[in-house]
Formats: structure tokens, C-alpha cells, sequence
């Protein structure tokens, strides 16, 4: 089992959940698992086309899944997936 | 350079903590007292930043802001205070700073950054940090650094979670646009406006980016360059990712195709004037509501906030609230026979909500404009704003 971490932007979407524990073999796999669990985070993750968005990174320990393999990367069963997106609040 | 700088005995008093650690010593303090830093935005972040920054000896420090302080900046914003409220940022973070040293020089702009006043207001700094709240002034910040070849000491906070980096593509690091190519659309990731933020948590990105200030500066430690910093107060947990140089980043990859800077605005998808403008006959004023809800036949009244935003204030007669990312999901249970009026805390959800239902086939929708804080305005002042 992989875990994925929700950030705080997206656990509207996740039943608040800041961790979820799903069965798949690679990181494509584990977020279209999730979507299907948690159906409203689907469009803050992927586009029209299906394909992940631009302002947001999906990282494998502490690596960016961009230089791995994108949704291909392989996961092991203690892999740590997390979602990181784009936030911009800092002055108002 | 630095030789040229000197420190009175005065600076030798009030910097000891400083000059007796060897790693900092005359030399960082003096490099300190040289430095220039350019703080974009006086809220949240820039609060800490200009505090330790200022009590730290930086001697030239530079605050770009255009708004003034507002009672509800204060969990948050403590470089300003009860005594300054209504007054610029920039002027009431300038006193405060002043008070906390005299011995450095404070300027102030009061502007809104912009791509016609970005590389002029940052040319003369040596490093840019970026204490701003929106998208199209986070891109406008990282491209124009990028192009002056400075450091841009970034951080960024929502709710209980922040992030923060140094972006420095000039000594071989990523810049923003390596780690975002592009921004969400507008309205999906609430700012902290909208979303809210704990007060503390500024505090503690904001104290991270005057850390990273103070090594570029001095030129000592390891600075934040190519790691992501992600801190979680909920969890208490900090973690760091590895951030990538993007060869092919549009502004500091190996062709870039940004060669000066764009309309941000338009990159962010900011329309002008696109704020979700509604015909008058979906519109209603909280005046006109409320000679409505007297009488038997009233409006069907709904809320779109969230309910922790009801638990604040609500309007008499609320007959449901469904938070208006969850509307799609229940319109079917509305009856599109009945007038509704539907509300929210600015107008602007509602506004939104109010398009859905039209597009919904819903006919008989308005929208109450100015929300929450209009009725309390107009109606009944007892009511809470927030």
C-alpha cells in the first residue's frame, strides 16, 4: 500500500482526509484510484484531457515524478506520494 | 566593498549577538549593513520579514505595498498595530521599523508591482522577496528577477501550509516557473481571503525567507536554492522536496521564449472587468431583500458559504445553505418554480452560483449583491463582518 498526502487546498475535495492508502503500482495508477474514491478532486488534478495539471506536482519521497518516470513511476509498497500545488496567499 | 561600510560603536552595541559568532563577525555584519532587500507586499509575510530583517541590521531595506491596514490584518500582520489602522502599510510598517532601528534606511513605495515598474522598483535591491498574495504578481516577481539575475526568496502560505525556496537560476537554481509552468485558473485555489490562514503560519514562512535574506547577504550556510521547503502546522512537520532546473523553462531554461516581461494578468486568465457580470434582473439589492422577506410569499433564501462562515453570521430566513462548490451536486432538490435569492459573504460566490443556476434552466435566480457584508451595512449593523 502507498500512501498519498492531500494538502490542506485540496481536503475539501478528500472528506478531509490528509492521508489515503491505495493498492497500485504506479503513481498514474494511485491518483486515478483516488479520483475514484474522492470523484470532486478529479478536475483540481487532471485537465479536460485527462492529463495532470500544471500547477500541480506530484512527488515520490522527495523527488518530483516529473524527472522520474511522470505517471509511469513505479511505486513500492512504503512509497510516499504527495501533492503539491500551487498556493499563492502570503500578503492580504 | 564592504571595507567601505563601518559600524559606530552605537551598530557595535545593538549587533553583539552578531560579532561574537565567526560566522557572521565586523565581515556579515558590515555585508548586512551593505545589503539591500526589496520586500514585495507588507502583510502576512512581509510582517516577520521586515521585523528580523530591519532588527538584523540590513541597511537597506525596500517595502512595496498599496493597501492599508485593515483591523482584520492584525492576527497575522505584526509589523502593523491597532494605533495604524486605515493607514498605508507601507508608512505604518516604516515606523515600526524605524522605531526598531534607526540606523537603517527604510524606502517605501506605495504601488501596486507591475510590468511596467517591476525591473525599475527592483533594480536596485540585491535580493527580491516575494511576500505577495496572487498569482499574477508571484510570475510578475519570479520573471522580472529572473531577468535582472537576482535572487527571489520566496514563500507562500494557505490555511495551516506553506512553502518556501530560493529561486536564484542565475547561480543555477530553478526559478517558479520550473516548479509551476503555469497558474490554476482563477477561483479554483482559494486565496487567503477566501480560505483563511493561522495567524502564526506567516510567522513562521516569513521568519524562514528573512533567514535565507540574511545568509544570502552575508554569504554563509546553505541557502534554500533547488529544495522546497514545506511546513505543515497541523502536523508540526516540516519536509523538504527536491526542485529541478527546467531546461526548457520558458524564462530561464537553455531557449527561453520570455525575454521581458508580459501582461500577468492575461497569463493568469484575469479578464478585465469579467467579474462575473450579471444582467439587473439578477441582481437584488439587501434592501430590496429585505422588504421581500416580510411578506408570505417571500424568496426561497440560500446561502453558498460554508457552514463555519454561517456559524459567523447569517442572514434571518436562510432557508438552506449548500456551499456553491458543492451546488452542482444538489440543484436538482431546488425548486426552479419559486423565486431565490441567493447569497454569500461579498457576492461574488453567489454571483458565480447564480450563473450555474441560469445555466441550470433556473429563471426566477438573483443575486444578492454585496453578500453578508452589505446587509450589515444597510440592514442591520449588529451583524458581524469578517
Amino acid at each position: 500500500m502507498a500512501t498519498i498526502t492531500i494538502p490542506t487546498a485540496l481536503r475539501q475535495y478528500s472528506a478531509g482526509q490528509s492521508q489515503v492508502e491505495l493498492e497500485a503500482g504506479t503513481v498514474g495508477a494511485l491518483l486515478r484510484g483516488l479520483v475514484e474514491t474522492y470523484p470532486d478532486l478529479g478536475r483540481h488534478l487532471f485537465n479536460e484531457q485527462g492529463k495532470l495539471r500544471n500547477f500541480v506536482n506530484v512527488y515520490v519521497g522527495d523527488e518530483d515524478i516529473r524527472y522520474l518516470e511522470g505517471e509511469a513511476t513505479e511505486l513500492q509498497s512504503s512509497d510516499t506520494v504527495s501533492i503539491i500545488p500551487a498556493i499563492a496567499g502570503g500578503k492580504s | 566593498m564592504v571595507q567601505d561600510v563601518t559600524l559606530s560603536n552605537e551598530e557595535i552595541r545593538r549587533y553583539s549577538r552578531h560579532l561574537i559568532m565567526p560566522e557572521v563577525g565586523m565581515e556579515g555584519q558590515r555585508r548586512l549593513k551593505q545589503g539591500r532587500a526589496l520586500l514585495i507586499g507588507t502583510g502576512g509575510l512581509g510582517s516577520p520579514l521586515a521585523l528580523y530583517l530591519a532588527a538584523a541590521g540590513v541597511g537597506h531595506i525596500g517595502l512595496v505595498d498599496f493597501d492599508v491596514v485593515d483591523e482584520s490584518n492584525l492576527q497575522r500582520q505584526i509589523v502593523h498595530g491597532t494605533s495604524t489602522v486605515g493607514m498605508p502599510k507601507i508608512e505604518s510598517a516604516k515606523r515600526r521599523l524605524q522605531d526598531l532601528n534607526p540606523h537603517i534606511d527604510i524606502s517605501v513605495y506605495e504601488a501596486q508591482v507591475t510590468s511596467d515598474n517591476a525591473l525599475e522598483l527592483m533594480r536596485p535591491y540585491d535580493i527580491i522577496v516575494d511576500g505577495t498574495d496572487n498569482f499574477p504578481t508571484r510570475y510578475l516577481t519570479n520573471d522580472a528577477a529572473v531577468l535582472l539575475g537576482k535572487p527571489n526568496v520566496y514563500g507562500s502560505i494557505f490555511r495551516f501550509e506553506g512553502q518556501a525556496t530560493v529561486f536564484y537560476p542565475k547561480e543555477g537554481g530553478p526559478c517558479y516557473r520550473c516548479l509551476y509552468p503555469e497558474p490554476p485558473p482563477p477561483g479554483l485555489v482559494p486565496s487567503c481571503a477566501e480560505g483563511g490562514v493561522l495567524g502564526v503560519l506567516p510567522g513562521v514562512i516569513g521568519t524562514i525567507q528573512a533567514t535565507e535574506v540574511i545568509k544570502l547577504l552575508t554569504g554563509i550556510g546553505e541557502p534554500l536554492i533547488g529544495r522546497l521547503m514545506l511546513y505543515d502546522a497541523l502536523g508540526m512537520r516540516f519536509r523538504e522536496l527536491k526542485l529541478r532546473r527546467n531546461p526548457e523553462c520558458p524564462i530561464c531554461g537553455e531557449q527561453p521564449t520570455i525575454t521581458e516581461l508580459i501582461d500577468y494578468d492575461a497569463f493568469c486568465g484575469i479578464l478585465p472587468d469579467e467579474v462575473n457580470v450579471l444582467e439587473s434582473q439578477y441582481e437584488i439589492t439587501p434592501r430590496e431583500l429585505a422588504a421581500l422577506l416580510d411578506h408570505t410569499d417571500r424568496p426561497f433564501l440560500l446561502d453558498v458559504r460554508n457552514s463555519y462562515e454561517a456559524d459567523i453570521a447569517t442572514i434571518p430566513g436562510t432557508d438552506r445553505l449548500i456551499p456553491v462548490d458543492q451546488l452542482v451536486n444538489y440543484m436538482n432538490q431546488l425548486d426552479s418554480a419559486r423565486e431565490m435569492v441567493v447569497y454569500c459573504r461579498s457576492g461574488v460566490r453567489s454571483a458565480n452560483a447564480v450563473n450555474m443556476l441560469k445555466g441550470a434552466g433556473f429563471r426566477k435566480v438573483k443575486n444578492l449583491v454585496g453578500g453578508v457584508l452589505r446587509w450589515s451595512d444597510d440592514i442591520d449593523p449588529s451583524m458581524p463582518k469578517y
